[in-house]
């Protein structure tokens, strides 16, 4: 007789901030008796990854959330605020950069509507508040082979032919997931024939907590304030030339950005190392399976241009959470895809109309911006100076990325669920 | 069926009984009864939270959203599959499922072997457990009643198991055009929502034939809600609106205060 396997509410494929923010508001939502685990395929992620110069922008709501799940203290020291954006679309070879658009990234109440915060720190914090709650087990290194639906539970078999069972499997494997594939979900996906590079620099001159967004033809070049005088710079480029830069040496490589970034930083240098990655769009034909969940990147990948990518997963986990434990608590099953106005059916409604439009919107942008025209230029200054013009859209346009619009999950307003 | 139960209708037990194994999917006869369950938990979650107040967790001293029901010993009548049952072990409480159909109180205690819950279910109609002189804190009895010859010695018996101090909680539905129109031609005819003869109209209880059946049987301050469909979410909703669906929630007074 083989043994009953290990029962679990949850189980989460994947230690990425996704997969570890979701382990959290889960645990604070459902309360000690919960059992969760984080399946994670390598332990030396969990520990500490080599320095990764990648930096997110966390709005508003977002930071909400990170305070209500004990996050932001331990981020905050390295929180940048960003108070201004600026806006430029001149081609690189053009001397001056005038402005299109300058905006005050602030709220109502004098608060920055954005942080920068590095991926680094956030991912350190979320282990060790993960480390220090104990309902939520890791299980690492560890790798899903197979899940197969039985009557109330889905039956997980690892790789190395551990089998556990849980109520609820959530999918935060990043893009590429086995768990979507096994359950025969497909994406729509569309390649920008671009890479985004990202790197770190240190500079002379204070960068005064604005973040600046240049859009060239190749695609958007990003300088994104860190604490001190350091930027992160998210470049996307056209694919082949950014092969080329991603080979090139140190020298050739700074001589790029600086005639991106211009003088506006003094001299700069290079802090750490550099990552590039193919950018593409996906968005998963649905969010939800028989005891499944997709979140993140799992579910939707957007262009990097607005910097939305962990915003928008924060939105899932925050949804997740709530829908979960609504169900939890009338004491019905967490992972029943029933089609009734609840639980799984409830965040798939809640969550995919918004990644759709906003996978659409930012679609939208940036390929009004990677191309070269006249014609598309003058009307891309028309239309940024109009949002300039009307402070009234304006502010619709700073609260929309502060994630503070629509019906927003209860983590994102800085409840408690 | 053996013994012969005075106030029972042998064709209906032998007609739920015969849909045992079917109580826990989703997409089968019972559908509709799983698209009412999350409006029927939170109204029972609600009221009896309401009335006995929130448990406080021994651990950290606040009330416990997990287990608002703790400490709570729960009947529920014609329990069937347990679909109502398990939700409310799961939020704490130590419930007993009782139902005249054997294969169903098989079908629950299966269910529940699932997930080791520890739920007492038992074969037995409510006059025999009236004999046993059992009382419990809360008593439940959802779309019981419009199957049952006698709804009116019905509600008296369910009564006597809810002790002083104690509440009783049930749905069923109105007699109204609307519930003829719903509930029957709709739900049965054009919809094939449930099986046709899962209800006869006549059966039906109006609003107010049960407040004044609920305080024939002893219970007083009646609170209704009422379900009504959202064919745009395919959900239902609680409402004000009673006029197809309902449920009724009635207290027993404490002893002391009947002197």
């Amino acid at each position: 007789m083989n043994a009953i396997p290990d029962r679990h509410d949850v189980i989460i494929s994947g230690g990425s901030l996704t997969g570890l923010a979701l382990a959290r508001a889960l645990s604070d939502a459902l309360g000690p008796k919960a059992k969760i685990a984080i399946i994670e395929k390598s332990s030396q992620s969990l520990s500490l990854s080599a320095t990764n110069p990648r930096a997110f922008a966390i709005s508003k709501a977002a930071q909400q959330m990170l305070k209500v799940l004990g996050v932001w203290p331990r981020i905050e020291n390295e929180a940048q605020p960003v108070t201004n954006i600026e806006i430029t679309d001149s081609s690189l070879d053009d001397g001056i950069r005038p402005v299109v658009l300058r905006y005050d990234n602030t709220l109502d109440d004098g608060a920055p509507a954005s942080y920068i915060i590095p991926d680094q720190t956030i991912g350190e914090a979320l282990r060790a508040l993960i480390a220090e709650t104990p309902n939520v087990e890791i299980i690492a290194p560890a790798l899903i082979e197979t899940y197969q639906l039985e009557t109330g539970y889905a039956h997980v078999q690892l790789q190395d032919g551990r089998k556990l069972r849980t109520k609820l499997l959530v999918a935060a494997e990043g893009r590429a997931s086995s768990l979507r594939d096994m359950a025969g979900i497909k994406l729509v996906t569309c390649d920008y024939q671009q890479t985004g590079i990202v790197t770190q620099l240190s500079h002379e001159l204070p960068h005064n907590s604005t973040a600046v967004q240049h859009f060239l033809p190749g695609g958007p070049f990003a300088i994104l304030p860190m604490t001190g005088n350091r930027s992160c710079i998210t470049w996307s480029e056209e694919r082949a030339l950014a092969q080329n830069l991603m080979k090139s040496d140190d020298r050739t490589f700074l001589e790029n950005i600086e005639k991106r970034v211009g003088g506006r930083l003094g001299k700069i240098q290079l802090q750490g190392p550099r990552q590039s990655w193919p950018l593409t769009m996906h968005l998963a034909r649905s969010y939800i399976s028989d005891r499944l969940a997709l979140v993140g990147d799992t579910a939707h990948g957007v262009h990097p241009i607005a910097g939305q990518g962990l915003n928008l997963a924060l939105r899932d986990v925050a949804a997740l959470a709530e829908v979960t434990a609504e169900t939890w608590r009338l004491g019905m099953d967490i992972g029943a895809n029933d089609g009734t106005a609840g639980g799984l059916s409830k965040y798939q409604q809640w969550r995919r109309f918004d990644s759709l439009t906003s996978t659409a919107a930012y679609d939208g942008l940036n390929r009004l911006f990677s191309n070269d025209m006249t014609l598309l230029r003058s009307v891309r200054s028309m239309g940024l100076g109009i949002v300039d013009r009307l402070p009234q859209l304006k502010h619709m346009f700073i609260k929309e990325a502060a994630g503070l619009s629509g019906d927003i999950p209860r983590l994102l307003k800085g409840e408690a669920i | 069926m053996t013994a012969k139960a005075a106030n029972l209708d042998e064709a209906e037990v032998a007609r739920f009984g015969a849909l045992a194994s079917k109580w826990w999917d989703v997409n089968g006869e019972f559908r509709s009864l799983h698209l009412l369950g999350r409006s029927r938990l939170s109204f029972i979650r609600d009221q009896l939270v309401a009335h006995f107040g929130k448990p406080v967790s021994e651990v950290s001293g606040e009330s416990s959203p997990a287990r608002p029901l703790a400490g709570l010993r729960i009947l529920d009548i014609g329990c069937g599959g347990g679909l109502i049952c398990e939700p409310l072990c799961r939020m704490g409480a130590r419930v007993t499922g009782i139902d005249p159909a054997k294969e169903n109180i098989e079908a629950a205690r299966a269910h529940a072997e699932i997930d080791d819950l520890d739920i007492s279910y038992q074969a037995l109609t409510v006059e025999a457990l009236c004999k046993r002189r059992e009382e419990f804190d809360a008593v439940i009895c959802l779309e019981v009643i419009e199957h049952v010859p006698d709804p009116k010695i019905f509600l008296l018996e369910c009564s006597k198991l809810v002790r002083p101090g104690g509440m009783l909680i049930v749905s069923t539905l109105n007699r109204t055009m609307k519930s003829y129109a719903l509930a029957i031609v709709a739900a049965e005819y054009i919809l094939d929502w449930v099986p046709r003869g899962t209800h006869d109209w006549q059966r039906f209880i109006t609003d107010d034939e049960m407040t004044g059946m609920l305080r024939e049987s002893g219970l007083v301050e009646p609170k209704f809600r009422g379900l009504v469909y959202d064919p745009v979410g395919d959900t239902w909703q609680l409402s004000h609106d009673v006029s197809v669906n309902y449920l009724v929630a009635g207290t027993k007074p404490p002893l002391s205060d009947k002197s």
